[in-house]
This record gives C-alpha cells, sequence and structure tokens, in this order.
C-alpha cells in the first residue's frame, strides 16, 4: 500500500481553543472542529512527513489505539477534510508553496 | 456674486448649476459621507438615519451617490463584494458601488430606495471593522447600568421580542445588527441604525462589553454555561462578513476568537415576557 503526505492549506484560519482546534476555510467561511487526535495529524501535515509516520509516532504515541485502525482512520479523515480543500494529499512529499504576498486591507 | 464666465470662455449657465448634499452617517464612530444632488434621496437618508447624522463628523469614507431612474430589481438577490486593484467593489440588481482603499472615496449608482445605500454602509463597516479587530453581528444588543449586552440569534430566535421587552432603564443599540470594537481594554458596543423587525434603529450611543448571549426561546427564564469554544463557533456563525476575501476572513476569524475569550458567554434560554430582564443587570 501507498503512503500518504499530506500539507494544511494556507487559505485557512486556525486557532486552538480549549483542547480542541476550530478552523474556518478562508474561501468559503466553513467551519471544522478538530479533536484531540485530528488535532495531532492536522499539525503535523507538514507535506514531508510520511502520514504513517504521523500515525505511528503522534497518535499511537499519543493514544491506546491499533496501528492499522489508526491509519484507516486517518486516511479517512484526511480525505474528508481534503475534500473542502483545506488539506492537500497526495502519493509523494509534497512542497510548501511560497508565502503569498500580504493585501492591503 | 455669479460669476459672468469661466475662464475657457463659455457662459455661465444656471440650468446647469447642481447643489450637492453630504449627509455623513456617524455609526459606530467611523463617519461616512453619502453626496449626492438629489433632494428626496436626502431627506430619505436624512429620515431614515436620524439620531446617526452628524454634520460636524470628519468623514473617514466619502460616496458620491449617482441616482438612476426607478426600476424594477429582485432586493434579495446576494451581493457581491469583491477586490480590485486598490479597492472594492460591490454589486447587486439594485446598485453598483465601489470605492478606492488609499483614499477611502467612491461612488454608488442606485434608484432612490432606502435599501442600496444600507447594503453599502453595512459592507463598509464591516469591511472597515475587519482590518481593525472588530465586526458586525446578527444581534440585538442594549446597555444596562453602563455595560453593553449582546443577544446573538438568527432570525425568530427572539432578538426583536427580547428587545421590545426591555425595560425603561435600557438603552436599545439594535434589534438586528450590532456593532463592536476592539479597543485597548477589551470590546465596545456601539448604536446601529441597522434594524429589524422593531421597525426602528438603536440609539447613537456605546459601552464596553460585559456578556454575550446566544438566544433560545423556552418555557422559563434561564441562564446556561457555554465554554469559549462553543461561543468562538457560534459567534463565527452569526458575523456579518459577504466578502469572499481570504485575508479579511481570517482577520476575522482572529477577532471572533479573541473576543468569545475574553467576553463571558451564556446562554439565554427565555420565555417571552419581561420578566427575563430581570436575569440582565
Amino acid at each position: 500500500m501507498s503512503d500518504k503526505y499530506i500539507l494544511r492549506s494556507t487559505a485557512i484560519a486556525a486557532r486552538v481553543m480549549g483542547g480542541e482546534m476550530i478552523i474556518m476555510s478562508a474561501k468559503d467561511s466553513t467551519l471544522f472542529t478538530l479533536n484531540g487526535v485530528a488535532m495531532l495529524i492536522w499539525q503535523a501535515a507538514d507535506g514531508r512527513t510520511a502520514l504513517s509516520e504521523i500515525v505511528k509516532n503522534k497518535v499511537c504515541a499519543e493514544f491506546d489505539v491499533d496501528g492499522d485502525t489508526a491509519y484507516r482512520d486517518a486516511v479517512e479523515f484526511t480525505e474528508a477534510l481534503a475534500q473542502h480543500g483545506i488539506l492537500q494529499i497526495s502519493e509523494g512529499p509534497i512542497p510548501e508553496p511560497p508565502a503569498p504576498p500580504r493585501a492591503a486591507p | 456674486m455669479f460669476p459672468q464666465a469661466v475662464e475657457d470662455g463659455t457662459r455661465f449657465d444656471p440650468s446647469q448649476a447642481r447643489v450637492s448634499y453630504s449627509v455623513t452617517l456617524d455609526i459606530g464612530g467611523i463617519p461616512v459621507s453619502l453626496r449626492t444632488t438629489d433632494q428626496d434621496f436626502r431627506r430619505l437618508l436624512e429620515d431614515r438615519y436620524a439620531g446617526f447624522v452628524n454634520v460636524s463628523a470628519e468623514p473617514k469614507y466619502q460616496f458620491d451617490v449617482e441616482i438612476a431612474p426607478p426600476r424594477a430589481v429582485a432586493l434579495d438577490e446576494d451581493v457581491r463584494v469583491t477586490r480590485e486593484g486598490g479597492g472594492w467593489q460591490v454589486e447587486r440588481g439594485d446598485f453598483q458601488a465601489g470605492w478606492d482603499t488609499a483614499s477611502s472615496k467612491g461612488w454608488i449608482r442606485q434608484t432612490v430606495n432606502p435599501y442600496s445605500a444600507d447594503t453599502l454602509l453595512r459592507i463598509v463597516h464591516s469591511i472597515g471593522l475587519a482590518s481593525e479587530g472588530g465586526f458586525l453581528l446578527h444581534a440585538a444588543s442594549a446597555i444596562r447600568n453602563g455595560r453593553a449586552f449582546l443577544f446573538v440569534g438568527v432570525s425568530g430566535a427572539g432578538k426583536t421580542t427580547l428587545s421590545r421587552l426591555a425595560p425603561p432603564d435600557v438603552t436599545l443599540l439594535s434589534d438586528e445588527i450590532s456593532y463592536v470594537r476592539k479597543e485597548e481594554r477589551g470590546h465596545r458596543a456601539f448604536g446601529t441604525p441597522f434594524a429589524g423587525e422593531l421597525g426602528r434603529g438603536g440609539e447613537n450611543t456605546s459601552a464596553p462589553v460585559a456578556r454575550l448571549f446566544f438566544l433560545h426561546q423556552g418555557p422559563e427564564n434561564r441562564i446556561e454555561p457555554m465554554d469559549a469554544p462553543e461561543a468562538a463557533r457560534k459567534l463565527l456563525r452569526n458575523i456579518l462578513f459577504l466578502t469572499r476575501d481570504e485575508d479579511l476572513t481570517q482577520r476575522v476569524f482572529h477577532s471572533a476568537v479573541e473576543f468569545a475569550e475574553a467576553v463571558p458567554a451564556q446562554r439565554l434560554v427565555f420565555a417571552p415576557t419581561a420578566r427575563a430582564w430581570e436575569l440582565l443587570r
């Protein structure tokens, strides 16, 4: 099974509050709330670290969960976020895009 | 004395002379001037925004109003707001408008009606507030004992009902759209002329925001706790922001989260009687 690489979109706004993460898509203002496990995956989504490594080193290290089950759940979760355009998934490492110039208010 | 001729030698024609009227609307401490040559439109503005007209305020934004011939338009059409070059363009079936960010000067082309300029004002203020940590909110608001309370709710949640039930010592800021600005120490709520079913605008005054309530009508009056993440999510769903602009959307997000972290939020379950205000002191 090929591994996956994930990268957070820059077109979002996010903040950790009360142990959960609130994310808003800056494209369509859709809101998402991530729980503790989801937040670990999200924060590790740097485009360079394979999803299997993230699951092994972050999720399984933090929570008492079977590795295969955790990986399947992580794939499902990341695909759902990707459908909303706030996460990018690829079969290989994803280079980070250059930061866009900040527009004037 | 009238000049007899202008420099290029053409005769002055009094029939071509136009008087411009500037009506400056001071909402939230951000004056917006609308300049028109149409007396009917000027009167309409002065009547609709009575209490918010400030002849001595230095306008932060200035708009020239061009009155278009009357025509049938669909007022329920979505408004489109886009950033173009160094400014903003706004368009809906009943009007077009635009302004330059650097000069804060713009134009609006509309028929004589109260809704087009009203929508433009809301957009101008929401964009202006976004860059300074404030926002417009679908909420009623009121001042009691020098402190402002915000009552957030969708249509039918009870914003106007609660406003109607307010006792005489309560100053209403709005029954529909509340105005929040960030200050050095906390947040301040301002009155707005943007009315809901109450049919009249709020008082042109302000006070520090003390509490944020989310309205639910129920069989009895009670206040329930709400944690900051839930308050932030509900707040974000009720902020008036019509612009699909990534930078400003991110700013509004962070402003709302900061507000939810700073201002105590609760759920106000209320029966539609004046006794609900006994909980709000």
